[in-house]
């Protein structure tokens, strides 16, 4: 048999022996974990602004609570079992941000202090950075050029 | 209501990544989700659709990364507004420089405060 | 001219089978918890095994997988001829570092998940081929370890599939002497690297059915046995969906083999442990071989068996630059006699 057509047969095997993820129970847990996050981050925004801080201000303030939270958790490790439950609802929110960087800092502490923990905070960070910063640049030199 | 919309639309957000996640091919992995809402929040950002959805969601629409991909975005529109040409360049990481410094510092703190479990 | 103690393409056979005088098995608390629980010398509770590093960890479970099979046999590490091992860290450190603590003649080896029945095959030759006495064997696994380099930071959150495998944590060491009492090794099948196109790092069990059910079907072929010649058949770590792919492929060549295989990756956990599709890990075949599999040839519920290490030859690279995963499968028959 040709390796081609033994491969693509293969393919169709694995395909119909591979249990279908559970879209619809993921999809239900993503949307109630995600959204309880965001319902906690507009408790902290709400509470920043009784306190006298403007939208931007609490806005802000808000993510550096959130993400002080998320490290907290993942130090006490916790939080992996949340997106471990949640799937997308843990990591989409700015808490999973922070999730990936200080997993992998804690982890990695054993390399030392540069090469381990400040090497391996942007792990999953710098490529989200990167394309932030880069996306958000080009949106401004557009926005120069043909506002 | 902005609760009640906080909640659904964060929600909503979240289980685009989850189809993402388990529709697409195993090589899409989280770290690609994170990506994908970066740039995607800054894009929608761009053409000026992100602001009425955090105008009715607050932090539903603030908290995903989207909203961080926004947040940049608006910063280096409002740079080029106010500083021509640098603020592209300055702008985007000012306006999210709370979140990035609080990323960094509460991470290397937890980093030296935990140790890992399994 | 064909070698002298060669059957076909792949397998050896042996005039005086070496025997499997000692096995011992360490291995941490997921495991320990198994429906194998109590076919394990040692159970550890403590990831860290109360070393600073996870990787220190293991390779102290090693150690003393060593040191108790040594225990068991009642002989010194002078008594020795090579040790051979292997493991799923970059560089194999873990045997490296292992053999740093004992002054064993020391080769190490990799085979991924496949190596615990590398090393038995490899042993066996050397005893067979007169060049030596007794040697060591033995692989190990740790789940924090090889998660880590692997796949992802332990504490980073992330959803696995019902396709993903977890990483056994554990060692299993073995000697084998020319002469003794126990279960002895009468051939070996080294597998070919086979490769069909399976690239999911969530999905090892199908990556490495193929590589496992050709090596069964050429073992098959090379002794001209049928499947009921041995009362047990049993693979690596193919996990629950791979070793149904594989008894598809096995009978797709005539052969059939469903009645009697089971798989170390689906023995060791029970499906409440939430590990999905079963253990994984150099530590998976190598902790059941030699506990649970050992024991019951001794006790005789077992005469003959062919176990089949199995290894997905992946690294992160080469997952990253989006190649496909190859396989490897090496088969062991022991019996008892």
């Amino acid at each position: 048999m040709p390796a081609i057509k033994q491969k693509q047969l293969y393919y169709d095997m694995v395909k119909q022996s591979a249990p279908k993820p559970r879209v619809w129970r993921n999809t239900f847990w993503a949307f109630v974990v995600g959204g309880l996050i965001c319902l906690v981050g507009q408790f902290i925004i709400v509470f920043f602004r009784t306190r006298g801080l403007d939208v931007n201000e609490a806005g802000a303030a808000t993510s550096a609570t959130l993400v002080f939270l998320a490290a907290f958790l993942t130090g006490l490790g916790v939080y992996d079992e949340v997106s471990r439950f949640g799937g997308a609802g843990g990591i989409v929110p700015i808490t999973g941000f922070a999730n990936s960087m200080v997993a992998p800092a804690l982890e990695y502490r054993a390399e030392g202090m540069v090469f381990g923990v400040g090497a391996r905070l942007f792990n999953i960070a710098g490529p989200v950075l990167v394309w932030g910063i880069v996306t958000a640049w080009v949106a401004g030199i557009l926005y120069y050029f043909f506002r | 209501m902005q609760f009640f919309w906080a909640f659904v639309v964060g929600g909503a957000l979240c289980v685009i990544g989850q189809l993402l996640m388990d529709l697409t091919s195993y090589k899409f992995t989280p770290a690609h989700v994170l990506v994908t809402f970066v740039s995607a929040g800054a894009i929608i950002s761009a053409v000026g659709l992100y602001q009425p959805l955090v105008n009715l969601a607050g932090a539903g629409a603030t908290v995903p990364l989207t909203g961080f991909g926004h947040l940049l975005a608006q910063g280096a529109i409002n740079g080029v507004k106010q500083h021509g040409l640098l603020g592209a360049f300055s702008g985007g990481i000012t306006a999210a420089a709370a979140g990035i410094t609080a990323a960094v510092v509460f991470g290397y703190l937890a980093a030296l405060a935990f140790r890992p479990r399994s | 001219m064909a070698a002298r103690q060669k059957n076909g393409k792949q397998t050896v056979w042996f005039q005086n089978p070496p025997v499997i005088i000692s096995a011992a098995s360490v291995v941490g608390s997921r495991e320990g918890e198994g429906p194998l629980g109590k076919t394990f010398d040692r159970v550890v509770y403590d990831t860290y095994y109360g070393e600073k590093t996870w990787e220190k960890a293991e390779q102290r479970m090693m150690l003393e997988a060593m040191q108790k099979a040594l225990e068991k046999a009642n002989i010194q590490d002078s008594d020795i001829d090579f040790m051979l091992a292997g493991d799923l860290l970059n560089q194999i450190i873990t045997a490296n570092f292992t053999a740093r603590a004992l002054a064993i003649p020391f080769l190490g080896l990799y085979g991924a998940c496949s190596t615990m029945y590398e090393s038995l095959a490899l042993g066996a030759m050397l005893i067979d081929g007169g060049f030596a006495e007794r040697v060591l064997v033995g692989a190990s696994s740790h789940y924090c370890t090889a998660e880590r380099q692997y796949r992802f930071p332990t504490e980073m959150g992330n959803q696995r599939p019902m396709t993903a495998q977890w990483t056994v944590t554990g060692a299993g060491a073995a000697i084998l002497s020319r002469e003794g009492s126990g279960p002895v090794i009468t051939h070996a099948t080294i597998g070919k690297v086979v490769d069909l196109g399976q690239g999911d790092p969530q999905n090892m069990g199908a990556a490495m059915a193929p590589a496992a059910a050709d090596t069964i079907i050429s073992h098959l072929q090379d002794t001209s046995r049928n499947p009921d010649y041995y009362d047990l058949i049993i693979t690596g770590d193919l996990g629950a969906y791979g070793k149904k792919l594989a008894v598809q492929l096995i009978s797709q060549n005539g052969y059939d083999i469903s009645e009697r295989c089971s798989d170390c990756g689906i023995l060791i956990y029970s499906p409440s442990q939430d590990v999905h599709a079963g253990g994984s890990g150099c530590g998976c075949s190598a902790v059941v071989t030699c506990g649970y599999l050992i024991e019951n040839l001794i006790s005789g519920k077992y005469k003959r068996l062919l176990g089949i290490g199995t290894g997905a030859l992946l690294s992160p690279c080469s997952s990253q630059q989006g190649e496909t995963v190859p396989g490897i499968g090496h088969a062991v028959a022991i019996e008892m006699r």
